[in-house]
């Protein structure tokens, strides 16, 4: 059994399990302590002291990082305290840019937050020296301004612990302490693989996506141009949270009507795209299954994973599935399908994806994802920026009817809408595998054991007489190690989903930004990824096969699945790259 | 072995090394050969005498006479007189401060400068060759460790070391003994021992000169430690500033090695212990002991939150025992003469000696070891010799970076870890540093706390932000442009610091800006009200006037000025225009009449 810890906090007798922090325990006990570099689980490193406490030592503690102990008598709201953290508060503040109106985080800045609730008065109490620094936005993906850094390394330790690449930590010391790339070079110059779990992290403004609202805009505004957009499905999971929606409020009609409303000609759906990639990659895996392929298959819809494994594991390149992510395939049949269809010339199709992920603008710039000189998706936008743009449109969001996706292109089922969730890929694709396989109808669609945030969840699927070993991950972090043992020889697979973020595309870096404080108390992971499943339960269609603009497609213009065009348009090659640019 | 007639000793410790004593050794060497000498006179580099003051110092036994300030042209004629004819060079003995008297036939612990001391920790600097582990031997050496092994168990080691009072010489104070017993306690596959070398106080050079001087002392103690705490792996962590230091060790680490005294199966019992060296960066956060054990790790070096405790989790998550080397330099000689010969010396509370390294505004700069309990006043003024120039003495800073500044008043506090606190500063590594009436205590401040700025990990916001935030204010006060209510902000982000920081360099930066305050409150004010810095130190607020009646026209000061700020025309009074003028005090100098005087 485990141990329990008794403890007084503010008065409040507490039970917790040893091993607890003083955090933690005063939080079950009704009791907020304020943090600004804690981020649960990920940056336990009390470097900020905003959550010191008394607990009868000869200094303050700071409670992310002091275990409970039993007996502890703990204060966390004296006068001398409260003091205490205003100045540290006043102290932060002396060295941020606070240029806090135009701040992409105004009103989401968690340093904000706290100097109202703790009542800070004079934010420039301490005026002196600042550090400046050149604002890093040579990324596709991500921009970094460390005049805004609070040096909290939230980034820190999500890049080098969750995600296992660490491009980023602190450089020089003291007032000069900086969160920098080694030797002061760009984030692009880096084997940064653009996944934005960094941006999450960030309490302030220091980082953010690359915005290409602008380009959007221009788009729409060009009568030159017919401008096309898909949503991927993780977006509609986490879109209504910028509107004031409650956490996994799923939003799909109204996020269709926003997006017809913003002016766009056509809203198509990624959902399609992914049943697509279900078509190409199931014929893919049964191939070569069949053919004695290169196995395990690995998933290659998250471009966070796909440079993940083209710069860390090379070695993994022949295992990469060819096809192309969801919204690559889209695009591409949006020039090619849609155009022809639609009798318009493709050099005036602007191609615009809305993604739960910053990866996806460096995917959409690789030169082998396009045609004829014309990339397959032209501008991606995140999540976020999606509802900049609907607020800078006025649109009332939340009071928006529901609207369906144009046809052609807009239909899906549920094996296309669980793509967001880690896990999801791999019960669409195995949904679809068995019937190919087997020539039977799958009874039970729900594959349980590859759900879930665990970051590593393995199966075996009975496909016919074949027993399908299978795996899951999410993070690049869980990708290393689940890579790792498949190299030494100690796991066999046949096939593998990857994603980059940690529970998959619902977390995304281009995601709804949640405070750290909620993510203490909310796995946002399966809230997220419960509206989607419940999505793909109110389905009529849950196999991608079954989705009849999936079968016309095929008949009216692919062929079948890994037809000659079906390779040309929708399958891809990658690139082994360097850790460092010479 | 050889039998000479004669040993000279030629200091090459940190001051006489800098001033001069490697050429010593040539000459002497040379000088001997030239008078065929060299097999009845054995001339040995030492470890620190501690008298740097008086450096490069010389000492020729069997007689003991001691030469001070010897310059390589004084060689020639000790060898000469005294080591071919016996005769004394009486114009290089030294002359004691206090009494005046030559040492000629004085031993040297009649010297006043050695009469209150007492050398533990310090007892083989100077008197053996730190290169030659016979020499160490000779002196008693590895007999502790030999006691250990074969006649206590781990046990009774840790047992002695508690009993005898010992607490961690870096500063902390922490009993010593309670140390070893928790890692013992630790349960674990694995454990070290780890030595901190990472002096860096600013003035601060006893651990360089023990490990200079006696280096196989603290190989001994750490393998008295392994054995207590059940580690066979030790690590020194040793600046890289140090290369004498890490020279002497790594031979005596051979030594040791080649004698079987470090390595598999020592004195036969079944017991393992190496060590290895491991070079800092000069980083003084590395001095606190989890930055040390990250850096060691090969990771930037920085606190992290206690608990763990190194004894739980420490170098590579396995309990570790971290001491500083002159606790280390302790460790035998509590073993050989047992816990009571130790605990009879010093106060209630703090057992034994400290060695203090005197710098600043004193006669007697050098690195003195005395017991616990001794007053101030006898250091600086007894073993000092006072403020040099008959200037008034004004404050003693103890502790480094992380102490306080005492005033007079304070002077009869006798010197032990919880009087120093009590009074404001702390004992920390040991640096003593003497301030007189010229010496401005807001600068003194400013200076401590430019250090800090510097040395700041930045890992934590009160540090890295609140020290230089301090430093601005102070910055703006020695420049005179100090604000009404700059003290409280002081005091408040001092206050703030001190408890909020997360390691000891950041919850002790606040300390000298504190003791400041605290005894010198009127200095601030008179450079925040009155625009004046009362020891006439802080250039800013200094003036320099011509006394018109004093002026005789003579042009000195106007040629001499490189500011032209000075007019006038020959034979009449001169002046000084102050929106020009650089303070650069050189008309003052200049002027034969004293008419220039400074406010």
């Amino acid at each position: 059994m485990e141990k329990m810890i008794s403890l007084t906090i503010d008065g409040i007798a507490v039970e917790v399990p040893a091993g607890t922090s003083v955090l933690e325990a005063a939080r079950k006990a009704g009791v907020h302590i304020p943090t600004l570099c804690y981020l649960k689980d990920i940056n336990e490193i009390g470097a900020c002291r905003m959550c010191v406490v008394d607990a009868g030592g000869r200094n303050l503690q700071a409670a992310c990082v002091l275990p409970a102990a039993d007996g502890m008598n703990v204060k966390t709201n004296t006068p001398k305290i409260r003091n205490y953290r205003r100045t540290l508060l006043q102290l932060v503040l002396s060295s941020h840019d606070k240029k806090c109106l135009t701040c992409v985080r105004s009103q989401d800045c968690e340093l904000q937050r706290l100097c109202k609730e703790l009542g800070v008065e004079d934010g420039d109490a301490f005026k002196g020296a600042m550090n400046e620094y050149e604002i890093d936005d040579v990324s596709p993906s991500i921009v970094r301004d460390n005049n805004k850094c609070i040096l909290c390394r939230r980034c820190v330790a999500v890049c080098s612990k969750v995600q296992g690449i660490g491009v980023i930590g602190p450089v020089m010391r003291g007032f000069k302490t900086a969160i920098e790339s080694p030797w002061g070079l760009k984030l692009n110059d880096m084997a940064c693989i653009n996944c934005g779990q960094c941006i999450n992290a960030c309490p302030v403004g220091a980082l953010h996506e690359k915005d290409d609202t602008a380009k959007v805009w221009a788009a729409l505004q060009d009568p030159t141009k017919h401008v096309v957009v898909q949503p991927a499905p993780a977006v509609r999971a986490a879109l209504g949270e910028e509107f004031g929606l409650p956490m996994g409020t799923s939003v799909t009609g109204k996020m269709a009507t926003a997006l017809r409303r913003l002016g766009f000609d056509r809203v198509f759906d990624t959902d399609f795209g992914a049943d697509l990639t279900i078509m190409e990659e199931a014929n893919e895996l049964v191939e070569r299954v069949q053919n004695g392929g290169v196995l395990p298959m690995i998933t290659s819809c998250s471009p966070g994973w796909i440079k993940f494994c083209e710069t860390y594991y090379p070695d993994f390149i022949p295992n990469l599935s060819s096809c192309k992510s969801p919204h690559e395939m889209l695009g591409a049949m949006a020039k090619s399908y849609y155009a022809e269809k639609a009798g318009i010339d493709p050099k005036n199709i602007v191609t615009v994806s809305v993604m739960p992920c910053t990866a996806k603008k460096f995917e959409a710039a690789r030169p082998e994802l396009g045609h004829d000189g014309m990339a397959d998706v032209d501008i991606v936008i995140t999540t976020r920026e999606l509802a900049r743009m609907i607020k800078e449109a006025g649109i009332t969001f939340e009071k928006l009817p529901d609207s369906d996706f144009d046809p052609l292109m807009g239909q899906s089922t549920g094996a296309g809408v669980i793509f967001g969730a880690t896990g999801g890929v791999m019960e669409a694709a195995l949904r679809t595998a068995y019937e190919t396989l087997t020539g039977e109808t799958l009874a039970k669609v729900e594959f349980h054991d590859v759900r879930g945030t665990a970051g590593i969840k393995e199966a075996t699927v009975k496909i016919g007489d074949m027993d399908v070993n299978v795996a899951v991950c999410s993070s690049t972090g869980m990708a290393a190690k689940l890579l790792d043992s498949v190299r030494s020889g100690e796991k066999n697979y046949a096939f593998i989903e990857v994603m980059a973020c940690p529970g998959g595309c619902v977390n995304g870096g281009g995601q709804p930004i949640v405070s750290a404080d909620v993510r203490a108390e909310v796995d946002v992971r399966a809230v997220r990824a419960q509206a989607l499943y419940q999505e793909d339960a109110d389905k009529p269609l849950r196999k991608s096969h079954e989705n009849p603009e999936i079968k016309a497609i095929y008949a009216d213009y692919l062929g079948k699945p890994g037809s000659h065009l079906a390779h040309e348009l929708l399958h891809t090659s990658y690139t082994k790259r360097l850790k460092y640019t010479d | 072995m050889d039998i000479y007639r004669a040993h000279v000793l030629v200091c090459g410790g940190t001051g006489c090394s800098s001033s001069g004593s490697a050429k010593l050794i040539d000459r002497f060497n040379d000088k001997l050969a030239e008078n065929h000498l060299e097999k009845e006179v054995k001339v040995i580099r030492t470890g620190c005498f501690g008298l740097c003051e008086a450096g490069p110092v010389v000492i020729v036994y069997p007689d003991g006479t001691f030469y001070s300030h010897v310059k390589p042209e004084n060689v020639d004629e000790i060898v000469s007189e005294h080591l071919l004819k016996g005769r004394k060079v009486e114009h290089l003995v030294y002359t004691d401060h206090a009494t005046h008297e030559q040492n000629a036939e004085k031993k040297l612990d009649d010297i006043t400068f050695y009469k209150y001391q007492h050398r533990i920790a310090l007892r083989n600097c100077g008197v053996i060759d730190p290169e030659n582990i016979d020499e160490y031997l000779a002196m008693d050496g590895y007999k502790a460790l030999e006691k250990a092994l074969t006649q206590m168990t781990r046990e009774q080691v840790i047992d002695e070391i508690l009993k005898s009072g010992l607490r961690g010489r870096g500063g902390g104070g922490f009993p010593t003994g309670l140390k070893w017993k928790f890692t013992y306690q630790s349960q674990a596959d694995q454990k070290f021992v780890a030595c901190n070398a990472d002096e860096g106080d600013p003035g601060a050079f006893m651990d360089r000169s023990i490990l200079e001087g006696d280096p196989h002392a603290i190989i001994e103690a750490m393998a008295i430690a392994g054995y207590a705490i059940g580690a066979s792996q030790g690590y020194i962590y040793v600046r890289a500033e140090y290369p004498i230091a890490v020279k002497r060790l790594s031979i005596a680490i051979d030594q040791a090695r080649e004698y079987g005294l470090l390595g598999k199966n020592i004195f036969e019992t079944g017991f393992d212990f190496d060590l290895n060296i491991r070079l800092g960066a000069g980083a003084f956060v590395c001095g606190e002991e989890t930055a040390l054990m990250h850096s060691i790790e090969g990771k930037r070096g920085e606190p992290t939150a206690r608990p763990p405790f190194p004894a739980v989790k420490g170098l590579f998550e396995k309990p570790t025992m971290l001491n500083n080397v002159e606790t280390y330099a302790n460790v035998a000689q509590i073993i050989l003469h047992g816990a009571d010969w130790f605990a009879a010396m010093g106060t209630e509370k703090s057992k034994g000696t400290k060695v203090f390294a005197l710098g600043g505004k004193i006669n007697n700069t050098g690195l003195v070891e005395i017991p616990m309990g001794t007053p101030l006043r006898t250091i600086i003024y007894d073993i000092g010799g006072g403020c040099p120039n008959g200037k008034k003495f004004k404050a003693v800073q103890t502790g480094g970076p992380s102490g306080g500044c005492l005033p007079e008043s304070l002077l009869d506090t006798p010197v032990d870890y919880d009087n120093l606190i009590a009074a404001g500063s702390m004992m920390g590594s040991g640096g003593m540093i003497v301030m007189d009436e010229d010496n401005c205590m807001v600068d003194i401040a400013r200076f401590y706390l430019d250090f800090i700025v510097d040395e700041s990990c930045g890992k934590c916001a009160p540090c890295r932000i609140g020290t230089k935030r301090m430093l601005e204010i102070l910055n703006r006060i020695v420049e005179g442009k100090g604000e009404e209510g700059d003290i409280e902000k002081l005091e408040n982000l001092a206050e703030t610091i001190k408890s909020t920081a997360l390691c000891g360099l950041g919850q002790t930066a606040p300390n000298p800006v504190l003791s400041t305050i605290k005894f010198f409150r009127s200095e601030y004010e008179a450079h925040i009200r009155e625009k004046r810095c009362p020891a006439h130190h802080c250039k800013s607020l200094l003036q320099y006037k011509i006394d018109p009646e004093k002026c005789r026209g003579c042009t000195a000061c106007a040629r001499a000025c490189p500011a032209d700020a000075i007019t006038g025309t020959v034979k009449q009074p001169h002046v000084i225009d102050t929106a020009k003028c650089l303070k650069c005090g050189t008309c003052m100098e200049k002027c034969r009449f004293g008419a220039i005087s400074r406010e």
